[in-house]
């Protein structure tokens, strides 16, 4: 069982990313259903439902659940043992930031995460390290500071399970939860 | 060095209220371990005897590497007092040490244990005691005839009698995955969970005592640090500030924890006092700085920082103040604590890409690494200094692992399901 889950979590979430879906890689904490109208509590992470997304055509929903858009990616990846964004994420942080700023009362989690290798509390402070680099940058963007939580996980909450450069490139993350 | 392979499943089918959850092996030993056969023990009750207070010994001194425990099947007798021993007949067989007791019912529930350390080639007693105990307290009686032993014959005392605190990580069919904060005796035997969680648990540390242990638990979505007493149940939630609160660990005196928080913006450690809840700073510095350890004196705290741009150990008065960079080999040094006499430390580094357990010695500077794995991880000292416990990774599986301090003698305990990790050795128990 568990064996099955290792072997797919690396493809799904590649697939996942390659589609622009909305799902975050780790089911429990799929991003939430946050409308126009939600306020500030209900969009905090805690018992987050996901509901999906129609492929194509033309969007008439909330911007966070189109698939088409740069707001669909909710997972930013990190090189080993450091915290800075790397480039090519910088307009999906931008998209973001522009969301939260057009929307004061949407919140979101920044979740910061590391691979296994090193020790875990420090790695607490690299998982939280990472999740500050997103909060800067969307700060800097004119996103308001209680708009952002930031939690660090550290090596605690792998997306992937395998001890490979693979799954460790997939673990060195920050996901964005809304 | 001379390999040899030992696989003792510790598991008495006539005792299923307790078993071993976890599997030791010794998977390298000591030449020239002092030969020392333990006759069983005699038993003056009714029924079966419920301990097997021999084997437990036998398995103890074994297990340290430092002795090599004749099989009983090689025993050519049985002896159960030293009149009826046959000194020749044990000399022969290369035995220099030999071990005879007895076991009597003595009261409700009760029973008393004999035992002798008799010296083969002399051909007299080391020492003897007659110790009355329970039934839930034999094993823990059998452990500590072994600490005895271990003493009498090495000069430092045995650490059988003691336990290790871990946590276990096991995916549930629900998807969700079961962490487990567990205590267990030092041979695996008696694992009792003490705390359960969907959300991670770690960095689990005794109190000086043995009394207690604080952890850190992200149960509610966010990090908070517990202390929980290990016999009562009871806890108290110690700091739960924004950001991380995490790395506890005791004072040697047991009023203080040392730990990391990033509510100043970044991970800093501070000094906690438990009684006054007076929270004092020790480092501000914008890296990362984690994991502090008590120096045995409580005079100093060691911890991580990137602050040279890759985690390293410093160290720093208990009161604040300049830190002392203590780490100079590999690239990557982390999570350092004191043996119990305060002359080495033991932490990860990485060398040639492999995470894993050194000790350095704190006065010449010198680190030996003493683990093979790639992703060892979590050192800590036996409380007496003898072995050090660590976490190690095979196939997918997290196990224990550990290594006397010269990296002669190595073990591996092995978890029956799922993944166990961050093993911490208890102090002595009074």
């Amino acid at each position: 069982m568990k064996r099955v889950l290792i072997l797919w979590i690396p493809i799904l979430l590649s697939l996942l990313l390659m589609a622009g879906c909305s799902s975050t890689p780790t089911g429990d904490q799929a991003g939430a259903e946050v409308s126009e109208q939600s306020t500030g509590a209900d969009g905090s992470a805690a018992g987050a439902s996901t509901s999906a997304a129609s492929q194509g055509g033309e969007w008439q929903g909330d911007p966070l659940e189109n698939p088409n858009s740069l707001l669909a990616t909710r997972v930013i990846y990190f090189d080993f043992d450091q915290s800075t964004v790397r480039s090519e994420y910088l307009d999906v942080i931008q998209a973001h930031a522009d969301y939260l700023a057009a929307n004061p009362q949407a919140v979101v989690r920044l979740e910061g995460h590391a691979d296994e290798k090193g020790t875990r509390e420090y790695n607490l402070g690299l998982g939280e390290n990472r999740a500050n680099s997103v909060r800067s940058l969307m700060l800097a963007q004119g996103v308001s500071d209680n708009q952002l939580v930031v939690v660090s996980y550290g090596e605690e909450r792998p997306a992937a399970f395998e001890h490979n450069e693979e799954s460790w490139a997939l673990n060195r993350r920050v996901e964005l939860i809304y | 060095m001379k390999k040899f392979l030992f696989s003792l499943i510790l598991f008495f089918t006539w005792q299923p209220a307790l078993f071993a959850e976890l599997t030791i092996e010794i998977t390298e030993g000591v030449e020239g371990a002092l030969p020392i056969a333990v006759v069983p023990f005699s038993w003056q009750g009714k029924g079966a005897p419920p301990v097997d207070i021999a084997e437990v010994i036998s398995a103890d001194l074994q297990r340290s590497g430092r002795f090599k425990s004749l099989p009983r099947e090689d025993m050519l007798a049985r002896p159960t007092s030293v009149d009826l021993v046959e000194f020749k007949d044990w000399r022969a067989l290369g035995i220099e040490n030999l071990v005879i007791g007895q076991v009597q019912a003595h009261g409700a529930g009760g029973y008393q244990i004999q035992f002798q350390l008799l010296d083969v080639f002399r051909g007299e007693q080391l020492t003897g005691y007659s110790i009355p105990t329970t039934a839930p307290n034999l094993r823990n009686t059998a452990h500590r005839i072994a600490d005895l032993i271990y003493e009498k014959l090495l000069g430092v005392p045995g650490a059988f009698a003691t336990r290790v605190a871990y946590i276990t990580s096991t995916k549930l069919a629900d998807g969700e995955t079961s962490i487990k904060l567990k205590i267990a005796d030092a041979d695996g035997y008696n694992p009792e969970t003490i705390v359960t969680s969907t959300e991670p648990l770690l960095s689990p540390a005794w109190s000086p005592d043995g009394q207690k242990i604080a952890y850190v638990s992200f149960e509610g979505g966010q990090s908070a640090i517990y202390v929980q007493g290990v016999y009562t149940g009871t806890r108290q939630k110690v700091t739960s500030f924004k950001g991380i609160n995490g790395a506890p660990a005791w004072s040697p005196d047991g009023r203080k924890l040392a730990l990391t928080l990033s509510k100043g913006g970044n991970p800093d450690i501070y000094v906690y006092d438990l009684a006054t809840r007076n929270l004092k700073t020790i480092t501000r510095h914008y890296a990362i700085d984690t994991e502090p350890a008590w120096s045995p004196d409580g005079r100093s705290i060691v911890f991580t920082s990137d602050r040279g741009g890759r985690p390293q150990i410093y160290r720093v008065s208990a009161h604040g103040g300049k830190a002392q960079r203590v780490t100079f080999q590999n690239s990557y040094n982390a999570r350092a604590s004191f043996s119990p006499d305060g002359k080495l430390l033991t932490l990860v580094t990485r060398e040639e890409g492999k995470y894993r357990i050194a000790v350095q010695d704190l006065e010449s500077g010198v680190m030996q690494v003493l683990s093979q794995g790639s992703l060892d991880e979590s050192p800590s000292f036996a409380p007496n200094g003898s072995m050090v416990i660590y976490a190690s990774k095979t196939g997918y599986r997290g196990v224990l692992a550990a290594v006397s301090v010269d990296g002669r003698v190595r073990q591996r305990l092995a978890l029956q399901e799922g993944d166990v990790r961050e093993p911490v050795w208890s102090p002595f128990k009074n």
